[in-house]
């Protein structure tokens, strides 16, 4: 590449290819006219940018092109962390929050110079911290970051950066500490009781509020000190000892009987003698009792309704056992023999998304709400029609094949009810494949050798007629043979054949609406790394996308057939691969293996990149029936011959995956940016 | 030797008089019933199979039973270059005769031993299939080489495990093998007898040894976000091991524990993190 700068007109031409701006009646004139004075190495990095983030949306390339024209001379070296925020501003947020962030970024960055090498950000302990989370009791919690320390019960809120401690490891305690905190509060009922009674007799809601936090945090630090008393001693250690006039609190909320009651009761007898501010600790972080109970009341009637209907279930049919559960493939509907209805051990043989249900109940109320035990009537099925007769009409091509779909509400199919369409996906930018295999060049290096190695690990074949070298275990046992009478055996060689692996992979890629953005991108750069991958090793695959509109419009993307090769063509057609609508994946999997099962090799292998459950369009796929749908798609093709296996971002996955593919056949990945990572090690430890 | 004579039990040379029966009981703490049944399918002449995670006690439990039902134990560590004649045996020269040597199968059943075959799933799948004339109604076992028919007498007993989290689809067990077993699902134990297992075996203090299980516990958590398998019973012990033998409990867990799970940088954080709350 030449150092001689871009001229204006050169940066608005380049400008214009990568974000097709003629096409929208937008000029590049101004920014081009901006960046003209910067360097050249300044001009690529910003075109560069421009290019990757238009691969999410055309309009964000634009916003970060425009924007960027206008401060990267200030940004300078910090241009790479500005454009990355604004990326991800974008995926949690959209356009709009992204422009915020983008203008805002270099005050906040002037903020952040200050700042000491010691400082800790969110993102850079945010892995660590969610799967240290994943591990304790309750639960799941998504973590993400905010402006303080709080929890709604479902999601965690943990500060974007922390500088207070006097160096880095400190600060990472303090993430640990509030992080934990946080934890105990959904874990230990600190929003089981309503406060707001009273937080009404205080003059100041904001200090009354802050009262609460600091006694719940006496309070739950001794909870934490009974399960985990090493995480206990942390946090003391980092908060120092309690005031002297709190002593008694602290001590009475230590107490193991201790519940949220006490703490409001400490608050009651502190607003008599007259509260001053609290003392300031950093890791106790924010109470929000409205939110967190609204929250709470929302799962509540949520997961009652789940219980009560797998209770219905349980009871309206008759069948039900202890054992239901404890096979591969736990049946929702469970068999067994019939039971004496004991509402406790009944708990006990739910199936497991209720039985998470469950336990979750007993979270937010200590025990299961005596009304959950009681039937809710008779839980008739009303099917969801209207959708389909509308879109049917307005359908004209002729589906390629139609596809029963097994409804479990009525424990049979429901027939050709799935209306398939079978087309080649669209073509994208060959360029981006290339810049991806740029990207990663590193990595496809590093998995190509390893996968050769896989493929040279066939070991050489013994006891052969005709080889490379003498087998000497042989040659010992046909000396015996002839020694002992017996006719010894010509196969005297070692001969050093690679054997055929004989496996057939199909990928089964979700293209529904929900994928837009990073997950879209993860799932395109995880096929080109894995294309990569699978070529080294000569396994055969095929790349299909799945995605549809109701049960009269399921598509099937062409993007590799077994017989293709991985070539320009495909390669385009893997970075043409967009987020389309819903999931409806019963219908895929049945079509998908129809098409595996006719290769012709010993070991075929389904594999499904997915970003969550089965859902279509209105309420009757999502939920149980997709699930159960998709489950019984997933046994026939077993019946076939065929193994399942999805690598899922979805965080909740771990919840429905067991009973669609078994306990051991499913990945998740908690981040989609490292799909294209682990792929690759998936692959090989699936079919190593 | 005289080689035309039909071959007996004279020229067998073998691992079979060296069986060695278990003096001392071995640890093994009950957690359903997998004794009775055991041993319902050893008076019955069945083959078993033990399901389970690694480092729950499948092998510790088949030492146990070996034991109580007072039958030698030939182990066969199962690996994908284990041929038919690793199991059966194979000729051997000694000076200038031939000499045959029984594999461990074979010498298992001559002995009326209990052959315990160690992760078969690994094993190729054309030596799998030499198990199968032992596993039903014929109960013998054919030696090709010597034309020996070998007949299994009552005591013999065959025991395989597998391990059902195993990834990797080509390594799946055939249903035709599956199916000539009386299945045993292992899991590990409640955290009570988990803990009195690990205060026994590591020779650690109650309270230790309960964090220890409270730990191993959480690591479980997190199998299939970031960890293929949590911690087994075993590598718990094996963290009471070096505490009993005086190590810090924090270096002990993070060696034993931690360490072996895990290679990635956050996983591997979060696994210290969950050591130093527990301690």
């Amino acid at each position: 590449m030449s150092e001689r700068k871009l001229f204006a007109h050169e940066l608005e031409a380049r400008l214009d290819e990568l974000l097709l701006l003629s096409l929208r009646q937008r000029s590049a004139e101004e920014p081009a006219a901006l960046l003209e004075a910067l360097p050249r190495q300044m001009q690529e990095r910003v075109l560069h940018w421009a290019g990757v983030a238009a691969q999410t949306s055309d309009d964000l390339g634009w916003l970060i092109a425009s924007l960027a024209a206008v401060q990267a001379a200030s940004l300078g070296e910090s241009l790479d962390d500005w454009v990355r925020a604004g990326l991800d501003a974008y995926d949690r947020s959209g356009l709009a929050a992204t422009r915020k962030v983008l203008n805002e970024f270099a005050a906040a960055r002037q903020g952040s110079a200050r700042r000491s090498l010691d400082s800790v950000s969110f993102v850079a302990i945010e892995g660590r911290l969610s799967r240290f989370l994943h591990a304790l009791d309750g639960r799941p919690l998504r973590l993400v970051s905010g402006k303080t320390a709080w929890t709604d019960t479902e999601t965690l809120w943990l500060p974007e950066r922390l500088d207070v401690a006097t160096d880095a490891a400190g600060n990472r305690r303090l993430f640990k500490a509030m992080a934990a905190l946080l934890w105990a509060q959904t874990r230990f009922g600190t929003f089981n009781v309503d406060p707001e009674v009273e937080l009404a007799l205080w003059p100041d809601r904001g200090r009354g509020l802050a009262w609460f936090a600091l006694f719940e945090a006496m309070r739950l630090e001794a909870c934490i000190a009974i399960e985990l008393p090493g995480l206990a001693l942390d946090i003391a250690a980092l908060r120092g000892p309690w005031p002297a006039e709190l002593e008694a609190a602290a001590e009475s909320l230590a107490r193991s009987d201790a519940t949220v009651a006490d703490s409001l009761n400490c608050m009651a007898a502190l607003r008599k003698v007259g509260a001053g501010d609290t003392p300031k600790f950093p890791h106790v972080g924010v109470l929000d009792p409205v939110a967190a109970r609204r929250v709470r009341a929302a799962r509540v009637v949520r997961e009652m309704a789940i219980v009560r209907r797998a209770l219905n279930v349980l009871r309206g049919t008759g069948l039900h056992g202890p054992d239901a559960d404890k096979s591969d493939y736990p049946p929702l509907a469970a068999e067994g023999e019939t039971q004496v209805v004991d509402p406790q051990s009944e708990l006990l043989s739910l199936p497991p998304p209720a039985r998470e249900a469950a336990k979750s109940l007993m979270q937010d109320f200590g025990d299961i709400p005596p009304e959950v035990l009681h039937p809710a009537g008779p839980g008739a099925w009303q099917p969801v029609e209207g959708i389909d007769t509308s879109n049917a009409a307005s359908c004209t091509v002729q589906p390629d094949a139609f596809y029963d779909e097994w409804d479990y509400r009525r424990a049979t199919w429901r027939h050709d009810w799935c209306h398939l369409y079978e087309m080649e996906a669209p073509s994208g930018d060959h360029e981006w494949v290339d810049e991806v295999k740029l990207r990663h060049a590193h990595l496809i290096r590093s998995i190509r050798r390893r996968f050769e190695a896989l493929r040279g690990e066939d070991k050489p074949q013994k006891r052969q007629f005709d080889g490379e070298e003498i087998d000497l275990d042989a040659q010992v046992d046909a000396r015996a043979d002839r020694k002992s009478g017996a006719e010894p055996s010509s196969r005297l060689f070692i001969h050093r054949r690679r054997v055929e692996r004989s496996l057939a992979v199909m990928f089964m890629v979700d293209m529904s609406g929900s994928t837009k953005g990073w997950v879209n991108d993860a799932e395109r750069e995880s096929l080109v790394l894995l294309c990569e991958a699978i070529e080294a090793l000569g396994d055969s695959y095929a790349i299909y996308g799945f995605s549809g509109w109701t049960r009269t419009h399921c598509d099937i993307y062409r993007i590799k057939r077994f017989g293709d090769r991985y070539d320009a063509e495909t390669r385009q057609r893997i970075a043409g691969i967009e987020a389309k609508d819903y999931t409806r994946m019963g219908v895929a999997v049945r079509h998908l293996s129809g098409l595996l099962v006719r290769q012709n090799t010993r070991h075929k292998l389904l594999v499904t990149l997915s970003d969550g459950r089965p859902d279509d369009y209105g309420d009757e796929y999502r939920g149980r029936y997709g699930i159960e749908d998709t489950r019984r798609a997933l046994l026939e093709a077993r019946e076939k011959g065929i193994r399942s296996y999805c690598v899922t971002i979805d965080r909740h996955g771990a919840d429905y995956l067991p009973q669609l593919y078994g306990p051991a056949h499913y990945s998740v990945i908690d981040d989609a940016r490292k799909l294209p990572q682990k792929i690759a090690e998936i692959y090989r430890k699936l079919t190593g | 030797m005289n080689t035309t004579k039909p071959a007996g039990r004279t020229d067998v040379r073998a691992l079979t008089g060296s069986l060695v029966r278990l003096v001392s009981e071995p640890y093994y703490h009950a957690t359903g019933d997998e004794l009775a049944v055991f041993e319902a399918a050893a008076r019955s002449c069945l083959p078993v199979m033990l399901k389970g995670p690694t480092g729950c006690g499948k092998t510790r439990f088949v030492e146990h039973m070996a034991w109580r039902l007072k039958r030698p134990l030939v182990t066969v560590a199962c690996h994908d270059d284990l041929t038919t004649a690793d199991l059966v045996g194979r000729y051997l020269i000694v000076g200038d005769e031939t000499v045959w040597m029984d594999g461990p199968l074979a010498a298992a059943v001559r002995a009326g031993a209990i052959c315990y075959l160690d992760e078969i799933v690994e094993a190729r799948k054309d030596t799998t299939v030499v198990i199968h004339p032992l596993t039903d109604s014929r109960r013998a076992l054919p030696v090709e080489k010597r034309g020996e028919y070998i007949d299994a007498p009552p005591d013999f007993m065959l025991v395989i495990s597998y391990n059902p989290g195993y990834q990797s689809v080509l390594k799946e067990m055939k249903p035709s093998t599956r199916q000539r077993f009386v299945a045993l699902d292992f899991d590990y134990p409640e955290a009570d007898i988990e803990a009195s297992i690990v205060a026994h075996e590591g020779g650690v203090d109650a309270a230790t040894a309960k964090k220890l299980v409270k730990l191993g516990s959480l690591t479980r958590k997190l199998k299939g976000a970031g960890l293929d398998e949590g911690a087994g019973t075993r590598l718990l012990v094996h963290a009471a091991q070096l505490i009993a033998a005086g190590m810090d409990a924090g270096t002990a867990c993070t060696a034993a524990i931690a360490r072996p799970l895990a290679d990635e940088t956050d996983t591997r954080a979060a696994l210290d993190d969950l050591i130093a709350a527990v301690f």
